[in-house]
C-alpha cells in the first residue's frame, strides 16, 4: 500500500519536475520573447546606439551635470546583480549616522537648499538598492544645480522634470515619481542639440 | 492619513471579494461538480496523468489515508528537490556561473519550497542558476495545491454525515494542480511581462552606463516565477530583494496585479467552503472577520511608517522649523522603500504579504518603523488566519471558529455545533493543539535561539530591533509565510536548521489534527438547526471569532512583543538609539 504510494508520488513529482520546470518556464520565456521582446529583454535603453542601462534598473550619478537618485545599500551602489536594503532597524544609530551623511552631501552639492527642503526619500536608502526613480519633489531640489551645470535656463530643466513626472496609478496606488535614467537621458540629448545648435 | 491611503485597502478589498466569489464558483466547479468551461482542454490531460502516475482517482479515501499520500507527495517532494538543487554547478543553465549550492541552503530552501513558506535564506541572483529557480518554481505549484487538499478534508468533514471517507487525495490534488494553479498562472506570467518584468534566459548584461560606470544587470525567467509565486502564495522571489526589485515589480500597476493575485485563491477558499456546506452566509461572516482585521492591521502600519521615524526626522530637521512648524517633524519613513510604490501601497502589499501568507516583500520590513513591523508579526503569529495561504488560511479560520463555538457553549453551558455537526471534547483538543504548536515552536525556538551563542551572533542589529527580528524569523517560519524580516544570518547552520524545523512544524504539527477533525467531522451525523443552535453568520459571531483570534492567537506573543516591537517603539518616542 505504503510502496505504490510512494511510487505514484515519484512519478508524480517528477512529471511535474519536467512538465513545470522546464515546459512551463521556458514556454513562457518562449511567448514573452515573440509576444512582448522589448520587457522580456530587460527594458533595455539605447542612447546613440550603444545600450547603457534599464529604464526599470537605478544607475549611480555623481556628477554634478546629472539628477542623483536615491542612496542605494548595495555594495557597489547600484549593484544590479547583488539586490540589497540596508536592513538598519530604526533604532540603529548607523541609519541616522547615514541619514545625517547623504544630507549633508546633498546640501553640500546643492548650495542654496535648505535641509528642510530635503524629502526623506532622497535621504534614507530604498529597498531594492536599485531604485530607478525619485520623487518629483527630489527632483525638483536639483533643478538648480543640474541647470547650472549644464548652462541652460533653470526654467527649462524644471520645464524638463515636469514633462517626465508620472502619476499615481488609478489615482490611489503608488506615488508619483520621475524615472532618474530616463530623465538624464532627456537632459543629455537637450544639452546635444543645444551644442550643435550653437 | 489620506484619503488616497484610506481607500486604497477599501477599493482593493471590493476588488478581492468580487473576485474571491468567482474563485469560489469555479473552485466548487473542480472540486464537487466535476464542471468548468476549462473541461474541454483539461479533461484529457487528467486522464493522462492518472495514466502516467498509475494513479486511481476513483477510490474513496479514510482521512488517514489521504494524509498519508499527501506527506507521500511531499517528502518526496523534498527529496527530488533537495538533490536537484546540490546538482546546480554540474547541470545547465547557468549562466551566471554560479557555484555549489550549500548544503544548509539546499536543506533549508527544499523544506521552505515544499511546506509552502518559501523562506529565502539565499539571494536568488547571487546564488541559483536558472535552472535552479525553475526546480523551485515546481513546489510553488505543488505546495499551494497541498494546501487546498487539507481544506477540502476539512470541510467535507462538516459536508458529510456519516461517511468515513474525505475524498481521493490523488483526484484532488491534480484536479486543482490542473484547474486552478496552471492556467492562471500562465495567464499571470503573461500580464507580468507586458507590465514589465523580463523573461529570459540570457547571461547577466554589462552594460556602461550614462554616468561613466559599469553595471552587470541580472536577467532570468523572472515573470514566470513571479506569476506562480503570487498565485500559489508562495512568496519566493528571483531576487533577494523581491517584490521590491524593479524587475519583479516593476510599477505599481503590476504590484497590484500580484496583489490581486495573492489574494484570489485564498479568498476563493472561503466561498469555495460557503458553497461546500450550501450556506453562503457563513462564507460572508468569514470574509467580513477577516477584512476588518486585514483594515485594520493596514490602517495601522500606514499610519505608523507615515509619521516615520522621531529621530531621523529630527537629525534631519532644523531646530527652527521644529520650532516654528510643529507637523514640520513628521516625515514618512522611506528607509527600505521604493519610490514608486510610495507609503501607502508598500504598507498595503507588507501587510497583505503577512497577512494572506505569500511572502514576498516590496519593501525591508526590517526598516519599518517599530509598530509597522508589529503589525506584520501580527499577521503571522495569530495563525495565517487573515486570508492565509492556499485553503490553510481558511482551515485555520475554521479551528478559530470551533474554538469560538466551544467558548460560546462554556458561557451559556450547552453542547456546542458548528454547521450542523457537534463539536466535541476530540474535535476541541485537536484544534487546541494545531493553536498550540505554532506558539510553541515560535517562542521556544526564538527563547532558544537567544540563548545560544550561533543565535545570538547571526543578530544583525543591536537592542529590541533584534529581538524583533529573531521573533520575526520564527513566526514566518512557523506561519508558512517565507517573508524576511532581514538582519538575521539566515544562511547560518543554526538558523537553517532551526527555521527549517519551525516551518516543518508549521505545517504538518499544524494541519495534520485538523485533517483528524475533518476525518471526524464526517463520520457524524448533522444535527437539525434547533432554537438552541448559535448562529455563526451575525455580527455577534464574527465578533467573537475576531476576538477569539485576538484572546487565543495573539495574547500568547504580548510578552514577547512588549519585549521587541513595543520596547523599540518607546525608547524610539524617547528619542533613544541602541
Amino acid at each position: 500500500m505504503s510502496y505504490r504510494v510512494l511510487w505514484s508520488s515519484l512519478r508524480l513529482v517528477l512529471l511535474a519536475t519536467v512538465v513545470l520546470g522546464l515546459g512551463y518556464n521556458l514556454l513562457m520565456t518562449g511567448i514573452a520573447e515573440l509576444a512582448f521582446p522589448h520587457q522580456a529583454n530587460g527594458s533595455l535603453v539605447k542612447y546613440n546606439g550603444r545600450v547603457v542601462g534599464s529604464s526599470l534598473i537605478g544607475q549611480q550619478f555623481t556628477a554634478a551635470k546629472f539628477f542623483h537618485g536615491r542612496p542605494s545599500a548595495t555594495t557597489p551602489p547600484y549593484n544590479a546583480s547583488a539586490s540589497s536594503s540596508s536592513n538598519l532597524g530604526p533604532t540603529n544609530p548607523i541609519l541616522v549616522k547615514q541619514v545625517e551623511h547623504s544630507l549633508s552631501k546633498i546640501l553640500e552639492s546643492n548650495p542654496g537648499v535648505t535641509r528642510n527642503q530635503v524629502p526623506n526619500s532622497l535621504i534614507e536608502s530604498s529597498a531594492s538598492g536599485l531604485d530607478p526613480d525619485i520623487t518629483p519633489t527630489g527632483a525638483l531640489l536639483q533643478v538648480q544645480r543640474v541647470a547650472k551645470a549644464n548652462h541652460l535656463s533653470v526654467n527649462l530643466v524644471r520645464q524638463l522634470v515636469l514633462s517626465h513626472v508620472q502619476a499615481r496609478f488609478l489615482w490611489v496606488y503608488g506615488h508619483s515619481y520621475v524615472n532618474v535614467l530616463r530623465l538624464n537621458l532627456a537632459l543629455e540629448k537637450l544639452v546635444g542639440r543645444k551644442g550643435i545648435g550653437g | 492619513m489620506t484619503v488616497q491611503g484610506v481607500l486604497q485597502i477599501v477599493v482593493l478589498l471590493g476588488v478581492v471579494a468580487v473576485v474571491g466569489i468567482f474563485m469560489g464558483r469555479y473552485m466548487f466547479g473542480v472540486f464537487e461538480k466535476n464542471k468548468t468551461f476549462l473541461d474541454p482542454v483539461l479533461l484529457p490531460v487528467e486522464r493522462s496523468v492518472y495514466k502516467v502516475c498509475g494513479i486511481d482517482p476513483t477510490q474513496e479515501m479514510r482521512w488517514t489515508t489521504y494524509a498519508l499520500c499527501l506527506l507521500a507527495v511531499n517528502v518526496v517532494g523534498f527529496v527530488v528537490l533537495f538533490i536537484l538543487l546540490g546538482l546546480q554547478s554540474v547541470l545547465p543553465l547557468n549562466p551566471a556561473h554560479q557555484a555549489h549550492v550549500p548544503f544548509w541552503t539546499s536543506w533549508n530552501t527544499a523544506i521552505s519550497f515544499v511546506t509552502n513558506t518559501n523562506w529565502q535564506n539565499y539571494g536568488g541572483e547571487t546564488t541559483l542558476s536558472y535552472l535552479s529557480q525553475m526546480w523551485l518554481t515546481v513546489q510553488q505549484f505543488l505546495s499551494p495545491v497541498s494546501g487546498i487538499c487539507i481544506l477540502l478534508v476539512v470541510v467535507r468533514g462538516f459536508s458529510r454525515s456519516q461517511s468515513n471517507t474525505v475524498g481521493n487525495f490523488w483526484k484532488d490534488f491534480i484536479r486543482c494542480l490542473l484547474w486552478v494553479a496552471v492556467p492562471f498562472a500562465i495567464l499571470g506570467t503573461i500580464i507580468l511581462v507586458a507590465l514589465g518584468s523580463p523573461q529570459n534566459l540570457h547571461g547577466y548584461i554589462q552594460v556602461s552606463t550614462l554616468g561613466g560606470g559599469h553595471q552587470k544587470i541580472a536577467q532570468g525567467p523572472v515573470a514566470s516565477m513571479t506569476s506562480i509565486m503570487q498565485w500559489g502564495d508562495n512568496g519566493g522571489g528571483f531576487f533577494a530583494t523581491n517584490a521590491a526589485h524593479p524587475y519583479e515589480a516593476p510599477n505599481v500597476a503590476s504590484l497590484l496585479v500580484q496583489l490581486i493575485m495573492g489574494f484570489a485563491v485564498s479568498a476563493g477558499c472561503i466561498w469555495l467552503f460557503g458553497r461546500m456546506i450550501k450556506d453562503v452566509r457563513q462564507s460572508r461572516a468569514v470574509f467580513v472577520a477577516m477584512a476588518i482585521m486585514f483594515s485594520v492591521g493596514a490602517l495601522v502600519m500606514y499610519h505608523y511608517e507615515l509619521v516615520g521615524n522621531p529621530i531621523v526626522n529630527s537629525a534631519v530637521v532644523s531646530a527652527k522649523a521644529k520650532t516654528a512648524n510643529h507637523t514640520a517633524t513628521y516625515r514618512s519613513n522611506w528607509e527600505g522603500k521604493e519610490t514608486r510604490f510610495g507609503i501607502g501601497t508598500t504598507t498595503l502589499f507588507e501587510n497583505s504579504t503577512t497577512a494572506v501568507s505569500w511572502g514576498s516583500t516590496a519593501a525591508s520590513n526590517d526598516s519599518l518603523t517599530p509598530i509597522g513591523g508589529m503589525m506584520t508579526l501580527f499577521n503571522m503569529t495569530t495563525g495565517e488566519v487573515i486570508f492565509g495561504s492556499w485553503g490553510v488560511g481558511m482551515v485555520g479560520m475554521i479551528a478559530f471558529a470551533i474554538l469560538a463555538i466551544f467558548l460560546a457553549g462554556l458561557m451559556v453551558g450547552r453542547t456546542p455545533e458548528y454547521l450542523g455537526k457537534k463539536i466535541e471534547s476530540y474535535e476541541v483538543k485537536m484544534a487546541v493543539l494545531a493553536m498550540i504548536v505554532t506558539s510553541f515552536a515560535i517562542l521556544v525556538l526564538a527563547a532558544l535561539s537567544l540563548a545560544v551563542k550561533p543565535g545570538i551572533s547571526g543578530i544583525y542589529n543591536p537592542g529590541p530591533h533584534g529581538l524583533t527580528e529573531v521573533l520575526y524569523a520564527f513566526s514566518s517560519g512557523v506561519g508558512n509565510n517565507g517573508s524576511a524580516f532581514g538582519g538575521l544570518n539566515a544562511a547560518s547552520p543554526w538558523y537553517s536548521l532551526t527555521v527549517g524545523i519551525a516551518m516543518l512544524l508549521g505545517r504538518y504539527a499544524m494541519y495534520i489534527p485538523l485533517l483528524a477533525v475533518g476525518g471526524s467531522m464526517a463520520l457524524k451525523q448533522r444535527v437539525p438547526v434547533g432554537a438552541g443552535t448559535f448562529p455563526t453568520h451575525g455580527p455577534l459571531f464574527i465578533g467573537l471569532l475576531i476576538g477569539t483570534v485576538i484572546i487565543v492567537g495573539a495574547l500568547i506573543f504580548f510578552p514577547a512583543l512588549a519585549l521587541g516591537p513595543l520596547a523599540e517603539h518607546f525608547s524610539m518616542q524617547a528619542g533613544r538609539l541602541f
